[in-house]
């Protein structure tokens, strides 16, 4: 039996095609994906997250109890609401997992992992807190609805109630803030402006009627894939997994290496693999011939090193094939791909391709 | 419902085929296969004057989601190919029956046609699925 968000009906209202995707009945689409995926550069879209994994980290030792997990350092967060994006990594400086941490209080962090990695994560985050004097608890209180495009937080903004819109006025970038029982955040995962907002469970339903009335178009896995890859964003499974360092997943802003005595698990596999040398990055591939680019196709350089894609699409906004490919960091602009036995040249670009509407390439 | 028009014939693997007056074949996939794909973005067609077999791969529709393999529903030539789904390929989503069809076959024999799927036959083998 697969698991339901508390969306489940609305999506079914709303004439969503259902997949499994990591054991949940979600919608890949409500008719056309490309629509959708306008509506976000250019409107307001929503998207049900209900299926991502929210860990309430509480105790006295919360705050080192994170800085030995995370690659990141949440020492960093000092304003109540700020949020961090993280890899969490294993000893060999593989990533178990991406995540944004919520700083709310010394005492209290809010972290929100992927669905397709829950129970490996609870596993390891319960392991790893047996040190500390501090508690993992997954939190099912809440529905999770993601509001993003130019327009969503206007949108937005119309359904919430007079405290809400007061809490929420002058909202940072990467900041959340808790109001009459929701936890609205201004992050997300398109490449826009926008909202993720945990919704109590009994009035999901009544939040999202309210945001489809105020013209909030339900947009699906299918679209929320495209956005993230124009926008350069990584998928947990795609661009890196436990065994792919985060230097070569485009993550080496995310590791926190001062203080330089903050012993984060994965750092010192990390030196040696700085010591060493880090061979390949993470970069974006614009194509240049027809065909589409997929994930997993081989990329081969001017000098005859190889590399592979990670993720691929036809770009909806750009109207050409993208990618982000594995490959050696000695690569030049121009690289040629496998498609299906052709090969086709691409141009190799930074690994981001369209933001805030606006193409990059 | 899916729509397959009854004045057509069909491939088990989705393709439509329509016999015209001149007696050549032109072939698409069916609105069955389309709604399964979602939104196509990319076809590559197959080059004209390509001798074809029935059942070979000749062409591919790439969607949001993969890449799928057309199938020539009969043996032949190719003799014409829809260029204008190289700036339009939607319109395999929009109008599969119609502005979408892919290409155009002559065919080498009378019997490949006859022993393609009616809308019924058709209508079965999607249902069984």
């Amino acid at each position: 039996m697969a698991l339901q968000t508390p969306f489940h009906a609305m999506h079914l209202a709303a004439g969503a095609r259902m997949v499994d995707f990591g054991g949940w009945d979600m919608p890949i689409n409500y008719g056309s994906q490309i629509d959708e995926h306008h509506a976000v550069r250019q409107d307001a879209g929503m998207f049900d997250v209900s299926h991502m994994t929210i860990v309430e980290v509480v105790g006295a030792e919360a705050k080192p109890y994170l800085q030995k997990l995370l690659a990141n350092d949440i020492g960093k967060l000092t304003e109540s609401g700020k949020a961090l994006y993280s890899g969490m990594l294993n000893q060999d400086g593989g990533v178990i997992d991406d995540l944004i941490t919520y700083y709310l209080t010394d005492t209290h962090y809010r972290v929100v992992v992927n669905a397709s990695t829950r129970e490996k994560d609870l596993a390891w985050m319960t392991e790893q807190a047996k040190a500390f004097e501090v508690s993992v608890t997954h939190n099912t209180d809440f529905a999770m609805l993601a509001v993003q495009g130019p327009n969503a937080i206007a949108k937005a903004q119309t359904v919430f109630t007079e405290a809400q819109k007061q809490t929420t006025e002058g909202l940072g970038v990467f900041f959340a803030v808790e109001s009459e029982g929701y936890f609205i955040a201004r992050t997300g995962y398109t490449g826009e402006d926008g909202y993720e907002i945990m919704v109590p469970v009994a009035e999901a339903e009544n939040f999202w009627n309210r945001l489809l009335e105020a013209g909030v178009k339900p947009c699906g896995l299918g679209a929320r894939d495209t956005l993230r890859l124009e926008a350069g964003m990584n998928l947990y499974g795609n661009e890196m997994d436990e065994t792919v360092s985060p230097l070569e997943a485009n993550m080496g802003w995310t590791i926190a290496w001062e203080p330089t005595d903050r012993d984060f698990i994965g750092r010192q596999a990390l030196e040696q693999q700085k010591a060493d040398g880090v061979k390949n990055k993470l970069a974006g591939l614009v194509l240049e011939g027809k065909g589409v680019l997929r994930a997993h196709m081989k990329v081969v350089c001017e000098d005859g090193s190889t590399g592979e894609t990670t993720s691929g699409t036809m770009s909806p906004t750009l109207k050409k094939s993208i990618a982000l490919a594995r490959i050696p960091k000695t690569a030049g602009e121009q690289v040629m791909v496998d498609i299906r036995g052709k090969q086709v040249p691409a141009k190799v670009v930074k690994a981001c391709f369209v933001r805030k509407g606006e193409a990059l390439v | 419902m899916s729509d397959i028009p009854s004045e057509l014939r069909y491939a088990s693997s989705h393709e439509w085929a329509r016999m015209e007056d001149d007696g050549s074949i032109v072939v698409g996939i069916t609105d069955h296969a389309q709604a399964l794909l979602g939104d196509v973005v990319y076809v590559e067609l197959p080059e004209v004057d390509n001798e074809i077999g029935a059942g070979d791969e000749i062409a591919v529709v790439e969607s949001v989601k993969a890449a799928s393999d057309i199938y020539a529903p009969i043996s032949g030539t190719i003799i014409e190919v829809n260029e204008a789904l190289e700036d339009a390929p939607e319109t395999v989503n929009t109008d599969c029956y119609g502005d979408g069809w892919m290409f155009r076959i002559q065919p080498s024999n009378d019997t490949d046609y006859q022993d393609l799927l009616d809308a019924e036959g058709y209508a079965e083998s999607i249902a069984d699925e």
